[in-house]
């Protein structure tokens, strides 16, 4: 397996402030990667560092195996779509897409056809004597993806590029995105804070946290084994039971969290491996396809409850002030880190 | 329906006063709005801009009587036959060509300043290149024009600093270069171009670094992420971009030159400039009309840069 990118013990300081701490780091080529986390977590850095816009202030970073820190941007085998796409606001949108051909000294005729190939690709063909200010903001993002893999790059670097686009759209796009990256095979590393679109792309997704990288993992074992209480609450919901709540429930100081959707009010006749935790219903959110249920276990102990609307059993005892004892199976318990 | 019952002797909205109601007019008239706002300004700068311009370009084509030294209301294009005159081209390409050296020589100085105060002078640094650009601008220009003479006086301090250097033999072979040249730095056309370029630098500075303020960091990033080189990105991104404001800064530069009337009297040869042609024929003369007609010349040149300019993309990016 060939390695896209390897961070080996890099950081980025700024002054006092750590803003990438120390991060090991391993893409595979071909792969849909994604880092993930709140903003100023270091996700973005990161993204830059690669790039070359930003310099370590210690460690390596290996493209393809080829050292890169002290390299500049215009020497690296990647290219970068820009979260607020950074489209040249004085060129038509051929001439933003053929940019890099022409930088490279590509003649004018040569590089407005591939140009065009690369604007049909992006299901723009017809656009391409405007100017990106008469564009969407979602044709304005496929400008920029067009311009960046014009290039052939080998890594596509993809900072929030959804981010101002709306749902339906963005979910869209989503879909798109990751064709486009099944089809051309090329190593994708995308940045977003949005926990459900990391998911829903990513090979695999890093969970960046205050500099450093919490847990890299597929986005199944990301889910359904969450390393810390951070991870455990950032991807999805869940509810984090910390080592003194634990021990009273189980006996041992090991804090563990329980998806919102794995928890049932306890049936008659409940037994197996897992705990039953008398609450009080405070209140219900109704969301659709499902709801949630905000349940009081103790002082300042809230725990939240997802059911299925269609379980009409299950909701027609539920109602806001009422005692309800819920079952937590032992199997659903993910025991934390830290 | 709902009805509330108010205590006795409330009524649900007190009387409006006057300024509230005339402020709910104006809310509900938004051209009656626009119209007492934009009135006085519209009016000054009709009566007093376009007005009193209008009013020169009427005079241009009066008839002044060289012998009773009177104009009438003859109406003739003599005025600006006159223009034509090798005497007075002479003057018109005298002044073009040095307005034109000393907004290139701007541009090429304030350009790198401006970019260093828009991309990294930070905190205190960006305070004092501003107070620093502005400074010389507050100091009276008659004052400094004159200080300048004495500064490149033989025994000044220009004068001073090149022999100290060595630099003697350069200054020397300057001075007998033609068009360059003069018996002194005071008397020469590199001297006035000096005090010129000195005296307007400001105006070119302050545009360009407008204009790549709206130039977001990210285009730059983008530019180099593409593969280009700084030299690349300057060529094809900062420069197409802040152009505007290369072209709004010489056109200070520019028409400042075309009309400055006080630098060419004291500092450099002798050869009228078209603003101390103006001041003369309005002046001693009171040949009003040629003077006009002399000022139609910058508007001219002004025009026709700017149609240029257009022409070359450089308010694409507006």
């Amino acid at each position: 397996m060939t390695l896209a990118v390897r961070f080996q013990q890099v950081s980025r300081h700024y002054d006092a402030v750590r803003a990438v701490d120390q991060i090991d780091l391993a893409i595979a080529e071909g792969e849909f990667f994604s880092m993930l986390g709140p903003s100023g977590s270091g996700k973005t850095t990161s993204l830059r560092l690669i790039a070359g816009f930003e310099q370590p202030s210690s460690g390596s970073i290996q493209i393809f195996g080829r050292e890169a820190a002290g390299l500049p941007p215009n020497l690296r085998d990647v290219n970068t779509v820009f979260q607020d796409y950074a489209l040249f606001p004085h060129m038509s949108v051929l001439d933003n897409v053929a940019y890099g051909l022409m930088i490279k000294g590509v003649a004018r005729a040569e590089r407005h056809r591939r140009a065009e190939a690369m604007l049909d690709m992006v299901k723009l063909g017809q656009y391409g004597s405007r100017r990106p200010s008469a564009l969407s903001g979602g044709q304005r993002q496929r400008v920029a993806l067009a311009r960046a893999l014009i290039l052939q790059p080998r890594v596509l670097l993809l900072d929030e590029p959804l981010g101002a686009l709306d749902l339906k759209l963005r979910e869209q796009m989503q879909t798109e995105l990751k064709a486009l990256q099944r089809k051309l095979g090329i190593t994708f590393i995308y940045v977003t804070h949005d926990q459900g679109e990391a998911l829903s792309m990513s090979d695999r997704v890093a969970v960046f946290n205050k500099g450093r990288i919490e847990q890299i993992a597929a986005p199944q074992v990301l889910y359904t084994q969450p390393a810390t209480a951070f991870v455990a609450d950032f991807v999805g919901t869940s509810n984090v039971f910390d080592a003194a709540w634990a021990a009273s429930l189980t006996g041992q100081q090991q804090a563990f969290a329980v998806r919102p959707e794995r928890i049932r009010p306890v049936q008659e006749g409940q037994d197996g491996d897992g705990i039953r935790l008398p609450t009080r219903l405070l209140d219900v959110q109704y969301l659709g396809a499902v709801s949630r249920y905000e349940l009081e276990a103790g002082p300042e102990r809230i725990i939240s409850m997802v059911l299925p609307n269609d379980d009409a059993a299950a909701r027609q005892v539920l109602t806001p002030g009422q005692a309800i004892t819920v079952w937590l199976p032992a199997q659903a318990m993910h025991a934390l880190a830290g | 329906m709902m009805t509330v019952s108010l205590p006795e002797g409330q009524t649900t909205a007190t009387r409006p006063g006057i300024l509230l109601r005339l402020g709910g007019a104006l809310y509900r008239h938004p051209g009656l709005q626009l119209a007492l706002l934009l009135a006085l300004p519209l009016l000054w700068f009709m009566l007093v801009y376009l007005g009193s311009l209008c009013t020169l370009l009427a005079q241009s084509v009066l008839t002044f009587d060289d012998f009773t030294m009177s104009v009438s209301r003859e109406l003739t294009l003599d005025n600006y036959r006159q223009l034509l005159s090798p005497a007075n081209l002479d003057v018109v390409l005298r002044t073009l060509s040095m307005a034109t050296l000393v907004s290139l020589a701007s541009a090429v100085m304030a350009f790198p300043l401006a970019y260093y105060m828009v991309r990294y002078a930070r905190g205190w640094q960006k305070g004092f290149f501003y107070v620093a650009v502005m400074l010389p601008m507050w100091a009276s220009y008659i004052v400094k024009v004159y200080a300048w003479t004495v500064l490149l006086a033989k025994g000044g301090i220009v004068y001073w600093a090149y022999q100290t250097l060595g630099l003697q033999g350069i200054v020397d072979w300057l001075m007998t270069l033609p068009l360059i040249g003069g018996n002194s730095l005071t008397t020469s056309n590199l001297g006035r171009f000096t005090v010129f370029t000195y005296i307007w630098l400001p105006f070119m500075i302050l545009p360009i670094q407008a204009a790549l303020e709206r130039v977001p960091a990210n285009l730059l990033q983008a530019s180099s992420d593409l593969g280009a080189s700084g030299a690349q990105t300057f060529r094809h991104v900062i420069l197409p971009l802040a152009f505007p404001g290369v072209v709004a800064g010489s056109i200070f530069t520019f028409s400042l030159t075309l009309g400055d009337y006080i630098i060419p009297q004291l500092i450099g040869p002798s050869g009228l400039f078209i603003g101390s042609m103006v001041y003369t024929m309005q002046g001693s003369i009171g040949n009003m009309p040629l003077a006009a007609a002399f000022t139609v010349v910058p508007v001219c040149i002004i025009g026709l840069y700017l149609l240029g300019a257009r022409k070359l993309g450089a308010f694409d990016a507006l």
